[in-house]
């Protein structure tokens, strides 16, 4: 148990030896007898690519070899490059190894832990081909990056609150309770220009002003981990790589409004977060940074984790607060806005994950340093999720205004196979796209939200000439549509009428005037409807059809998908001068609908096609096609 | 109770742990949410009598509890197969073809999305993202995540639930 802020120091100059190789200071991890540590991406996309097997491996090797002493393995959360993981980083040198195989494990050991001899070949690779030792330091896909919501994330041990204490973990609610008052906080919270990392981009200094104002004896604080946007993953990796940043911010957010309760809503589809996180917060009551008269002060805060049951709508406030009361997750009109009457009809403050993880740096280095970071209106950085057709998918946090030209290219290494780069879908389900016109915008709120699209909690999926937009925006509305709480009838009602519409055009059978009525029944939806949800279903209609209403022409005028995605309409023809009668797609059509052979030519029975497409894929030499060949 | 029985010390057993779970969260504000997952981690699912029980425990109408099961996706009032498998729908993995591997776990096992295969061995869903997008398109069974999943794959990965 900590009492005061002595102890913590104490604990944190301790801890901060154990980890200076890490720091890069090893004169001083000389002092404490280590040699080597070693981290090992435990979470997410490396924990599903293998990097148990990895950990354990190398934990025997150690272990046979009695090094324990010498050599510690830290299990950590995500390091952000998930496409070549399993990760690991060696320290001293602060090697990264990529595509980590058990097998590799050996050699490992043997030639850089025993030999001093790193294994070159594991390697990350950049984009000019050249093999990079020190990958978060001088690789392109870290360079350009800055990160203070994941500055933990991949470096330390999340199960450790220790390690979070040795990286300045606890200073920030240390600072509050000793030198600041509850209105000082709220203070340099709106110095600091902060902005809501869950969407809307709400200024949370003022969200807190609000609920601080309020002269009730109960408020509460809560968390959005709610994070259901898809492509979206920077929440779940906080919470299983850094979990105290977030109690300790919630904690401070409790202090400033005069709070002694927080809640977290986490999606009971991120068990791993949720095992983290309750770990953490146990640890964070050992230590007494949670419960009564914390850190020796009369301030008292508790933290409850509450499980979301698989509702999107869930992520818009006044639903998560209604869920949390064990009600169907249903939203409220607002005002009365939360900070007045929320959760139990008491005063309650909701900040998504990210943005609580960038509140203890805030507090610690000051609104003026925060404010250095990023564009006019949107400080600091936002973490990127990009995914979809990239070379490098993985999480990236960097300055706000960085633009997506160098996000994609720079640091995710493009479009793999040489395909063109279509465009971007940001704001998952509210949000819309970003064609290639706009790949030098500088990324801030407001800009994304003049192209069309928004923020979002972060998600960026990137789409490359094989994704039909007119097919992405029927997903889209699919999922809204499904996910439609069947409150309001502007969206339970439109979101469906917006999908069929999209259906009869992707099957061939649109008309002109559906396109007149998708436009009328967006503006119409986005106006009316009660919520978050409703409101921005639409979007993606609407982004769509701005950037790339040829598409939807082809599809209603042509009959064609210009990509090859939408089944109805495409047709597999064989390109007869390209053929050379070798016979194989008949053998492989499952259906038997080709014909023909070495006299006759090979045809497509187009009644009998299934448009399964294995026959484009096994012919050699590239003669059926079921779009118009690029270029001709 | 609706689960199948295996005798009834088995079903009382369960409607003990399921007392238990309810008295625990009897004076918690909202007890509702969390009381249906651990009845679920209990049975598998959630009967008609399971609802009513917690409905009677926590002094709720039964049409609240009804309400707030039929409204959360991840509460089933279906029995789900012993190995669940959910084919993740979420924007990357679908650009990257999430439904081509959903259509051959269909035909492959012979059952709808949201079935369940005859023996009880194998369910499938299409379910929400899971967040590992980087290893797109994903497919989870229990908790075993499967990343780059192409269609011609399905069949080796369900080898790895065959039982001896």
């Amino acid at each position: 148990m900590i009492k005061n802020v002595e102890q913590l120091n104490f604990l944190r100059d301790k801890m901060r030896k154990e980890m200076a190789l890490r720091r890069g200071v090893e004169a001083e991890a000389a002092e404490m007898g280590g040699r080597m540590q070693i981290l090992v991406c435990g979470v997410a996309g490396c924990q599903s690519s293998g990097s148990l097997g990895v950990y354990n491996e190398l934990k025997n090797l150690i272990e046979t070899n009695k090094l324990e002493d010498e050599i510690k393995i830290i299990s950590t959360g995500c390091m952000g490059l998930c496409a070549l993981g399993p990760l690991m980083v060696v320290y001293p040198g602060r090697v990264m190894y990529t595509k980590v195989k058990p097998e590799d494990v050996a050699e490992i050991f043997q030639s850089h832990i025993m030999e001093g001899k790193p294994v070159e070949r594991l390697f990350a690779v950049d984009n000019d081909g050249t093999k990079i030792a020190d990958a978060l330091g001088q690789h392109s896909f870290y360079t350009k990056q800055l990160k203070i919501a994941l500055k933990n994330c991949g470096t330390i041990d999340p199960y450790s609150i220790e390690e979070y204490i040795g990286v300045d973990g606890y200073q920030a609610l240390a600072k509050v309770l000793k030198e600041m008052d509850p209105e000082d906080v709220v203070d340099t919270m709106k110095e600091s220009n902060l902005r809501g990392r869950g969407g809307a981009g709400f200024p949370t200094g003022m969200k807190w002003a609000f609920a601080a104002s309020q002269q009730k004896r109960q408020k509460y604080v809560c968390c959005n981990a709610d994070e259901g946007d898809p492509g979206a993953f920077m929440d779940r990796s906080v919470l299983e790589g850094d979990p105290h940043s977030v109690i300790e911010a919630m904690a401070i957010a409790g202090y400033a409004i005069g709070s002694n309760q927080g809640y977290v809503y986490v999606r009971a589809e991120y068990p791993v977060a949720v095992k983290t996180l309750k770990a953490a917060i146990q640890q964070a009551k050992e230590y007494g940074f949670l419960g009564q008269n914390i850190l020796g002060t009369d301030f008292s805060f508790d933290l409850e984790v509450r499980l979301g049951a698989g509702a999107f709508v869930c992520g818009e406030e006044t639903a998560l607060m209604t869920s949390i009361e064990g009600h169907r997750g249903e939203p409220k009109p607002r005002p009365p806005f939360p900070a007045v009457k929320g959760l139990f009809g008491e005063p309650t403050i909701l900040n998504n994950v990210e943005t609580y993880a960038t509140i203890p740096r805030i507090i610690l280095n000051g609104a003026e340093w925060f404010n250095s970071i990023g564009t006019e209106k949107s400080k600091g950085t936002k973490v990127f999720a990009v995914g979809g057709k990239i070379e490098r998918t993985g999480l990236v946090e960097v300055p706000m205004g960085t633009t997506l030209r160098e996000i994609v290219f720079d640091m995710c290494g493009g479009i793999p196979n040489g395909k063109e780069f279509k465009a971007a879908q940001t704001g998952g389900p509210s949000g819309g796209c970003i064609p290639a016109e706009a790949l030098d915008t500088p990324i801030d709120y407001d800009n994304l939200i003049a192209l069309g699209s928004m923020m979002g909690s972060g998600g960026l999926i990137v789409m490359d000439e094989d994704t039909c937009m007119v097919d992405l925006a029927r997903f889209f509305l699919d999922f809204t549509f499904d996910e439609s709480c069947g409150k309001c009838s502007p969206c339970r009602l439109g979101t469906k009428r917006m999908y069929e519409i999209l259906e009869k055009i992707t099957q061939g059978k649109g008309e002109l005037e559906d396109i007149e009525k998708l436009e009328v029944l967006a503006r119409n939806i986005k106006n009316s409807a009660l919520c978050g949800l409703g409101q921005t279903a639409p979007n993606p209609i609407l982004s769509t059809l701005r950037y790339f209403k040829d598409e939807y022409m082809a599809h209603v005028v042509d009959k064609t998908c210009p990509a090859g995605v939408c089944k109805s309409i495409i047709k597999f023809k064989i390109d007869n001068e390209l053929c050379r009668s070798c016979g194989i797609c008949k053998k492989h059509c499952p259906v038997g609908a080709i014909s023909g052979d070495k006299q006759n030519p090979y045809i497509i029975d187009q009644d009998k096609c299934i448009k399964c497409g294995v026959c484009a894929q096994k012919c050699p030499f590239n003669s059926i096609l079921h779009r118009e060949r690029k270029g001709v | 109770m609706a689960n199948e029985c295996n005798g009834c010390e088995q079903a009382l057993a369960m409607e003990k742990a399921l007392d238990e779970v309810i008295a625990r969260y009897k004076d918690t504000k909202g007890p509702l949410i969390p009381v249906l997952h651990e009845a679920q981690a209990i049975y598998g699912y959630l009967p008609f009598e399971v609802q009513l029980r917690i409905a009677e425990g926590l002094d709720l109408p039964l049409a609240d509890v009804y309400g707030v099961v039929s409204f959360y996706t991840g509460f089933t009032t279906k029995p789900k197969g012993k190995y669940r498998i959910s084919v993740c729908m979420g924007t990357a993995c679908y650009v990257k073809g999430a439904e081509a591997i959903l259509d051959k776990f269909t035909t492959t096992l012979g059952i709808n999305v949201g079935d369940c295969t005859e023996d009880g061995k194998f369910s499938l869903d299409a379910c929400r993202c899971v967040g590992a997008c980087g290893l797109a398109p994903v497919v989870m069974i229990n908790d075993d995540v499967y990343g780059n999943v192409i269609p011609e794959n399905v069949e080796n990965i369900l080898k790895n639930y065959e039982e001896a």
